[in-house]
């Protein structure tokens, strides 16, 4: 294999938490309830097809996006939907599905997928709920399948805090995995970049039809918009389209079999579980069957689908999201600290700053809770964004465009080449407490109604 | 502190949401978090935030100040006795020091926090921290003998005009304690230069040459300090700025930490190096033929470069920007100094004219990255037309 670009970012940092899986796959009863969240669609108004009460095969569409009707969201189990709960101004917050004891699937035909022409595999996948598995960049929402993407990127590098191994969550599934690949490359003429580790490559290095990249360094050197920034920047009015790593295997799963998969390899993980594994699921399901054999060790935690920086909140009743490896638990904070402003004072708590030693004396590892640990203020100290920000990109500048929704600086500092994700890390070190990612969240939004 | 806690409660209570003080709550939160960090948690983003806080920053400046402010109170006591020739001991002078000095201090953070204060209930934001940094400069860059009203008026003057009416914390654009300073310096010249301010009591007794080595300079005189008088800072001038040493301490808290950009501070010394060896070379007068290294150690450059250049809000932002800054402060400072005698000390205009063009210097270091940004879309939209 042929190295085409190494990524190796100098600035930012490795968060040491307490409570990374350990890989081995754990085995539980499967849950029996599933919920899809709207939410988890960044950008998609739903438009729901099936009513309360309707009968549901896995891979029934249960809504489709209002933007473009083709695109179908489908059950990940058949059964019964049992509510659609909603939220101020009827916003649809939760479709549950009670599953049934014997699962039937909607089969599409697959039959002779190589020979098909593009608009008829964009239709196919669309039709049967694999569309939404596919992103694009600028703005981080599903793809507009009329778009020609200028590059495909699967990422098989996290180095999010307590992040999942995606070699790990993939070890079985190397057939499934070549073959999306070889969908992807029916998809579009343009290359697939695969990033992987510099050293354990695993199976990755044998896959086929791809452009390889390798990634190392502190985080977020596992974002996908530094990757794309540093293999091909992405200018006013071009596409990439990025897919997750395990949706590359659920891909390749349903252009073989012809039914949706939506398998979930997660990983509970964080300082508040007994036990952090591995577990095999679907899609949406509850997590409270994970969260049990998991064990917690504490009384008020917080769940969160996806990892402590940029992860959503969900709670013991909650349920998977649709794109996250990753479930992280950790206490709820809410308890207070005499005179914590000191410096050099509460060591225990993880910081960036060297206005604490707490890097110097807690190398095996930190216990972290949610407490803000002080106040939103206004933004005085400069400079320490760009610290732990390795896109060439002015995170405060940008920030603060965002801020005054000046559109055109928008633009100009670099909108189109980040996702809120990238400011997770920004957010936790920033001094005045500011609500980077959903500041940046809010400019795309604009960004997405004013410009598109 | 279970107790404690239970009372504060208590006693926040009619300052609850929907209560009849409702308004007050952020005077008596600033208490309330000056004694426990709150127990509020994340709510949207990340669901993990870092210990450090705006308090604890703050916090640091001021530890770091407190070097060459325990230095600049003993050199109080000490300057006005060795002028008397009375004989004195180290605790002496420290008194004689803290009787003069804290009253200062007292009243700048009396009346800059009550101004903080009142407009955070009128605004309804939590109190910010900076003006505990502010409140304790303005005393420290003071001729000795101002009187208090004047630092009343002249905090004041910098709190409403230089601070608030920019939008408060965070936007202002010139740095509010040398503001107040300034300020002082043009509304009351006799009571901030001259040879009569700098040593205590100066103005009542005759004998007395109190006169700043600058200020010797300026007017042509001969210096008699030796080259580690003037680090050391047993000298006459402003309250705290007279001991290098104890500033570079302050500084080196400061750079350790990362709260005080090392940056500004290397390329502010680089710049009044450069500046002050170029002068040598000239040295057409006394000033110009003063040595570049002793411009470094008299007079407030040191301090003014460490603690007031540094402040993060009116300073450059951008990595670039501070070396830039830095640098330009520098050269202005001694530029100043040396140009324009009825100013000797440059440090304070220098700085504070470079607060003015650091939004123009960030604007351009900014605006490369623009440029390359758009040069890319250029380059591409040429592509695809070619194609």
């Amino acid at each position: 294999m042929e190295v085409i670009k190494r990524i190796r970012p100098h600035r930012g940092a490795n968060l040491n938490i307490k409570g990374k899986a350990e890989k081995r796959l754990e085995n539980t009863t499967s849950a029996t309830t599933f919920a899809l969240n709207p939410d988890d669609f960044f950008g998609t108004i739903p438009k729901l097809i099936c009513k309360e009460g309707a009968q549901v095969e896995a891979g029934t569409p249960i809504f489709f996006s209002k933007k473009n009707p083709d695109i179908k969201f489908v059950s990940p189990v058949s059964g019964t939907i049992t509510a659609i709960e909603r939220g101020p101004k009827r916003k649809i917050e939760r479709i549950c599905i009670s599953a049934s004891k014997t699962q039937k699937s909607v089969s599409h035909s697959v039959q002779g997928w190589e020979k098909i022409d593009r608009e008829q595999l964009k239709a196919l996948l669309m039709e049967s709920g694999n569309w939404p598995f596919i992103h694009q960049r600028p703005y981080g929402i599903i793809a507009n399948p009329n778009d020609t993407p200028k590059a495909i990127f699967v990422n098989t590098v996290k180095t999010n805090p307590l992040s999942e191994d995606l070699r790990f969550v993939l070890k079985d599934d190397q057939k499934e995995f070549q073959l999306g690949i070889d969908l992807l490359n029916k998809l579009v003429d343009q290359p697939i970049f695969l990033g992987t580790d510099k050293v354990q490559m695993g199976y990755f290095q044998t896959v086929e039809g791809v452009q390889y990249y390798t990634v190392e360094g502190p985080h977020p050197a596992g974002n996908l918009s530094l990757h794309i920034q540093n293999i091909t920047p992405l200018n006013m009015g071009e596409r990439v389209w990025t897919v997750n790593a395990e949706d590359v295997a659920n891909l390749g799963r349903f252009i073989s079999t012809g039914t949706f998969s939506p398998q979930r390899t997660i990983a509970v993980s964080g300082n508040a579980v007994d036990n952090p594994v591995y577990f095999k699921t679907l899609i949406g399901s509850a997590l409270a069957p994970f969260l049990e054999k998991a064990g917690l060790n504490q009384e008020y935690v917080r769940i969160i689908n996806g990892d402590v920086l940029t992860g959503a909140q969900a709670d013991l009743s909650g349920y998977l999201g649709f794109y996250n490896n990753l479930v992280s638990v950790i206490p709820e904070g809410n308890n207070y600290r005499m005179f914590g402003w000191l410096p050099f004072k509460d060591n225990n708590i993880l910081s960036l700053s060297n206005t604490s030693f707490s890097r110097l004396f807690n190398r095996k590892g930190f216990d972290v809770d949610t407490n803000l640990n002080g106040e939103e203020r206004a933004l005085v100290v400069t400079g320490e964004m760009e610290k732990i920000f390795p896109l060439e990109i002015y995170p405060m500048q940008l920030i603060k465009a965002c801020m005054i929704e000046d559109i055109e600086k928008m633009e100009a500092l670099g909108i189109y080449e980040v996702v809120p994700e990238d400011f997770g890390l920004v957010e936790y070190a920033n001094t005045s407490k500011l609500e980077a990612q959903e500041i940046i969240r809010q400019g795309i939004e604009l960004m997405i109604n004013e410009v598109g | 502190m279970n107790f404690l806690r239970k009372s504060l409660d208590n006693l926040k209570k009619p300052f609850g949401k929907g209560q009849k003080f409702e308004k007050f709550a952020p005077a008596i939160n600033a208490f309330d978090t000056f004694l426990f960090v709150p127990n509020h948690t994340t709510k949207k983003g990340a669901h993990i935030r870092d210990a450090v806080d705006l308090k604890r920053t703050m916090v640091t400046v001021i530890i770091a100040l407190l070097p060459a402010l325990i230095y600049g109170i003993y050199n109080t006591g000490y300057q006005y006795y060795i002028q008397t020739a009375a004989p004195f001991t180290f605790l002496d002078a420290f008194i004689h020091g803290a009787w003069k000095i804290v009253p200062m201090i007292i009243v700048s953070y009396v009346v800059g926090l009550s101004i903080e204060f009142g407009f955070a209930v009128y605004r309804g934001h939590e109190v910010n921290e900076g003006y505990l940094v502010t409140g304790l400069l303005i005393p420290m860059i003071m001729p000795v003998d101002i009187p208090l009203w004047m630092v009343g008026i002249s905090t004041a003057f910098a709190v409403l005009v230089a601070k608030e009416a920019f939008g408060g914390t965070g936007m202002n654009i010139l740095n509010p304690a040398l503001t107040a300073r300034a300020f002082a310096f043009f509304a009351y010249p006799t009571y901030m230069s001259g040879n009569k301010v700098w040593v205590s009591e100066a103005g009542n007794v005759d004998a007395i040459s109190g006169e700043t080595i600058l200020g010797t300079l300026a007017a042509g005189g001969e210096v008699n300090y030796s080259m580690m008088e003037m680090f050391q800072g047993s000298i006459p001038g402003s309250i705290a700025e007279t001991s290098t040493l104890f500033v570079a301490v302050g500084a080196l808290i400061l750079i350790l930490t990362g709260v005080g950009s090392w940056r500004i501070i290397t390329g502010g010394i680089l710049g009044a190096a450069v500046m002050g060896l170029l002068f040598n070379l000239w040295g057409a007068n006394e000033l110009m033929s003063f040595s570049w290294m002793n411009h470094l150690v008299v007079g407030g450059f040191a301090f003014g470069i460490v603690f007031m250049a540094t402040d993060p809000v009116s300073a450059a932002q951008t990595t670039k920007g501070k070396w830039i800054y830095g640098f330009l402060v520098g050269i202005f400072c001694i530029m100043i100094r040396v140009f324009n005698p009825a100013y000797p000390e440059g440090v304070m205009l220098a700085i504070l004219l470079m607060n003015v063009f650091a939004p123009t210097i960030d604007h351009y270091v900014v605006n490369g990255n623009i440029k390359k940004r758009k040069k890319r879309w250029a380059a591409a939209t040429q592509e695809l037309k070619t194609a």
